[in-house]
């Protein structure tokens, strides 16, 4: 086995309670791009730690290319050449791209020289990037972009990414893919981890695939189906959501003409927008990151009032309303961040829980919280959504992405909201996971609720919507029926990518 | 090597231990610090934790004491936890206290010598509303123009400290006083003397006070929703107004109430154990209340015991400088230790040490 670079050998993760990794073994050849599958919860991300060095193992060795290789820390990887982009950014929004590049060097290089490499490395790998702007300016994407060329310029032998497409438009997708293929050429490897199987499918040479820390098998995913690659996963076939084409009702939310400024230096604002939701009807809405979708939620959600008349629910103007009075009307929301926004970090599921359900679910009597009714409800959710935590008494940010998207999501289809806005219901979380998220969307659909569900997941919105609607710096596009629409059109409605152009290179 | 790892819930075994910590880490360095000056380090320590509480002489005298300081502190401390908890931080109680002292005493003043019973609850109602309104000035230049409350707490302060002064040598002097400065001795006043209640035990209506407001703060946190909203204020402030919590309420809402309690421990004291208003009225009590309020974790209960302890280490600091002539400064220095290796050991509930042998590159 000359060509192997990294060989993992038996490698076992306990923590308290769960084994994150149990006996976990595979190769990864020089110059491929290797595939790590799993649900969440399957221990993908404390196998990455491992090789990043952020977690020692208990037991098990890796070999890099032959020799013992036993990162302490992240800088020890570094040197040994295994570079990692996470799947949340850690980018200074205030510093401009370059600035950032450099905080993550160990040794960075006078601020011309590395302006000159980010732009060597930018044109090479075809991911145009303009060192001097401000990270705040950039799209996902883009901010990806500054992630990658950070770990370029470190010339890596195996790059670890780490659900790099989940913030991406098809068009960047295949922008990175082509990048990818390049570096592949070069002879880097890749570990890629991803639940998007398609994607795997087009892009990776081998796969190895995790299910409750264990590896369940490895398979070449030009040669399999994704629906085999999902079996095993899951471990048992899931259900892809059904389509479901009812009678839409009455207009139960109505956006006219909403124009709100930007929150904040970095924010973007409202421009005219007007759609209308039916009854049982679920509007999807996308776009590139950034164009608006957090503002759209906020001005919806009630956290940012709106203009008189701009926001109308069951034929009543309530946009001077806050988040109270919307939920107690039916309105209700999930923001897409899920640590901080939808939930508190440091707080129990269960005073998560009370968080937006204390008046529609009876919570609070007389400005009391009744402890036990809110635990029993924390229980419902976490039964139903199935989300995998110790108890409702579990913090949480203890649980992992996924899990907690499952009970931030299932928290407000709980309450059986007449209409219910979601931001990103999916990102990050395992294929069985955001098929049974996107299936309670559906069943709250069919039971005669309206849903705005805004996404970067194009499959997904295709998979759900009725109808779909783009937004592109603060303005959304004409909404159209789905059956009307190619990825072709899409992309029109999307505006064109602002951001994919070839790299502005002055000077 | 040593290296913090993040914790994926904060402990709740540390939370309760960094108190016992601190205070040990305190006696051992404390004793270090006394030693160095030059005095018996375990005669110091047990001068300033046992003494006060069982010394043969001075224990008589010194028992009440313990609640006489720690029901103020206990008061304001209990406030400002709630404030805390929001992330709100009142750094100003001491000017709250003595404004609810100055105003308190002003309103009881006006109407002597009456001896009407309804006097008293209204000069506490007086004193509260004192330390309300010096606490809404914060309050309102933060809702309406983002000044920072830390910093305008603080300075008011120093406009409360001058207005006591001027009260104390002019507009509240006693009439009777000869042109000595300070106003009449309400211990000279039975119908609004703050008086023990039981005689020896030290416990007057402050301490009452502060024992319901301990039950209060305790119900208010855990169980009603709006106790709710402060502590998701201080987690998450995002989360909180996706919940639709007003921000701005919660700020008036927390400054109010530690305002309010301030005050009000400022009239039992000016009533009770100062019995008048005076320049030097002012005691620190509002800036180790911040203390207490840290050392008892901002938990109701914990601060009753962080009261306690912190008001024995004014008694025992008291009488070491007594018995021993330990500097005053060296007292004030061994409180402040103790806040500070409490938010030291701090770091354990949220991280654990791990020792990693150094590892080949």
């Amino acid at each position: 086995m000359a060509d192997t670079l990294l060989s993992i050998r038996g490698l076992t993760k306990a923590y308290p309670g769960v084994v994150a990794n149990d006996d976990v073994s595979f190769d990864i050849q020089k110059g491929e791009i290797h595939a790590l599958l799993g649900e969440n919860g399957a221990g993908k991300s404390t196998l990455v730690k491992m090789i990043f060095g952020l977690v020692a193992p208990d037991r098990g060795e890796m070999l890099l290319d032959g020799a013992a290789y036993t990162p302490g820390r992240p800088s020890d990887a570094r040197r040994a050449g295994v570079a990692m982009v996470f799947q949340h950014f850690s980018l200074f929004e205030a510093l401009d791209v370059a600035e950032n590049v450099a905080l993550g060097m160990e040794n960075p290089p006078k601020r011309r020289d590395l302006a000159r490499q980010i732009r060597e490395v930018s044109e090479t790998y075809g991911l145009p990037l303009d060192p001097a702007r401000t990270v705040g300016t950039l799209s996902a994407g883009e901010r990806q972009r500054v992630e990658i060329i950070r770990c370029l310029l470190q010339h890596p032998r195996l790059l670890i990414m780490d659900e790099p497409t989940s913030v991406l438009t098809p068009q960047e997708v295949e922008i990175l893919f082509q990048t990818l293929a390049k570096l592949r050429a070069e002879g880097t490897s890749i570990l890629y981890i991803s639940h998007k199987l398609e994607e795997i499918r087009t892009l990776c040479d081998e796969a190895t695939i995790l299910r409750l820390g264990q590896n369940v098998g490895t398979c070449t995913p030009r040669e399999v189906t994704a629906r085999q690659m999902a079996e095993m996963m899951v471990g048992a076939s899931f259900a892809a959501p059904e389509a479901r084409r009812g009678e839409t009702g009455a207009v139960l939310l109505r956006c006219e003409a909403l124009s709100m400024p930007a929150p904040g230096a970095f924010g973007t604002p409202l421009r005219d927008i007007s759609f209308e939701v039916r009854a049982g009807e679920v509007l999807g809405i996308g776009g590139v990151a950034g164009n608006g979708q957090d503002e759209l939620l906020m001005a919806l959600s009630g956290e940012r009032l709106a203009p008189k008349g701009a926001i109308w629910f069951k034929d009543e103007d309530i946009s001077r309303a806050g988040p109270v009075a919307r939920r107690d009307a039916g309105l209700l929301s999930g923001p897409e961040e899920r640590l901080g926004h939808a939930a508190a970090p440091n707080m129990s599921l269960t005073e998560n829980g009370v968080l937006t359900a204390a008046r529609r679910k009876a919570l609070v009597s007389n400005g009391f919280i009744d402890w036990g009714r809110a635990t029993g409800f924390a229980e419902e959710v976490i039964e139903r959504f199935d989300v995998r935590t110790p108890g409702p008494g579990t913090a949480a940010r203890a649980l992992s992405g996924g899990n907690l998207q499952k009970y931030v999501v299932g928290r407000e289809i709980q309450q059986d909201p007449d209409v219910f806005v979601v931001n990103q219901p999916t990102w990050g979380v395992d294929a069985a996971a955001a098929a049974a998220i996107r299936q309670a969307l559906l069943d709250l659909a069919a039971k005669g609720a309206a849903i705005i569900c805004i996404s970067q997941d194009l499959d997904e919105l295709m998979e759900i919507s009725d109808r779909f609607g783009a937004l592109n710096e603060g303005r959304l596009s004409p909404t159209r029926p789905v059956s009307e629409l190619d990825i072709e059109k899409i992309g029109l409605m999307m505006g064109g990518a602002h951001d994919m152009e070839v790299a502005h290179v002055d000077g | 090597m040593i290296r913090l790892e993040r914790r994926p819930q904060p402990s709740t075994l540390w939370t309760a231990l960094t108190p016992v910590l601190a205070v040990l880490l305190t006696m051992i360095v404390g004793g270090i610090m006394f030693a160095a000056l030059g005095k018996p380090p375990l005669e110091a320590i047990r001068t300033i934790f046992w003494d006060p509480l069982f010394h043969p002489q001075f224990a008589s005298y010194s028992r009440p004491q313990l609640l006489v300081k720690a029901g103020p502190l206990i008061l304001i401390a209990i406030g400002l936890s709630v404030g805390f908890r929001a992330g709100i931080w009142n750094i100003g109680a001491e000017g709250q206290y003595i404004m609810g002292a100055v105003i308190g005493a002003a309103v009881g003043l006006a109407f002597y010598p009456s001896d009407s019973v309804l006097l008293f609850p209204l000069m506490v109602v007086a004193g509260a509303l004192g330390g309300w309104l010096w606490a809404m000035i914060p309050a309102l230049l933060k809702t309406r123009f983002g000044t920072n409350e830390i910093l305008v707490s603080l300075m008011l302060v120093y406009v409360a400290e001058n207005i006591l002064a001027s009260a104390s040598s002019s507009w509240l002097r006693n009439p009777e006083g000869q042109g000595f400065p300070g106003s009449r001795n309400f211990k000279q006043w039975p119908a609004v003397f703050n008086d023990e209640l039981i005689a020896n035990t030290g416990m007057h209506w402050g301490v009452v006070a502060a024992f319901i407001a301990v039950i209060g703060a305790y119900v208010l946190m855990a169980r009603h929703i709006q106790g709710f909203n402060i502590r998701l204020t201080g987690e998450a402030p995002r989360a909180a107004r996706f919940s639709g919590v007003n921000p701005a309420r919660i700020v008036l809402l927390c400054l109010g109430v530690s305002g309010a309690l301030a005050g009000m421990a400022g009239l039992f004291e000016v009533t009770g154990p100062a019995g008048q208003i005076s320049i030097d009225f002012g005691s620190g009590y509002g800036f180790t209340a911040i203390i207490v309020a840290f050392l008892g974790r901002l938990n109701p209960f914990g601060i009753l015991l962080a009261g306690l302890l912190m008001a024995l280490t004014y008694i025992g600091g008291e009488l070491a400088q007594l018995m021993l002539g330990l500097p005053g400064a060296s007292i004030q220095l061994f409180q402040g230790m103790l806040l500070f290796f409490l938010l030291a050991t701090d770091v354990f509930t949220n991280f654990r040490i791990r020792f990693v042998g150094r590892e080949v590159a």
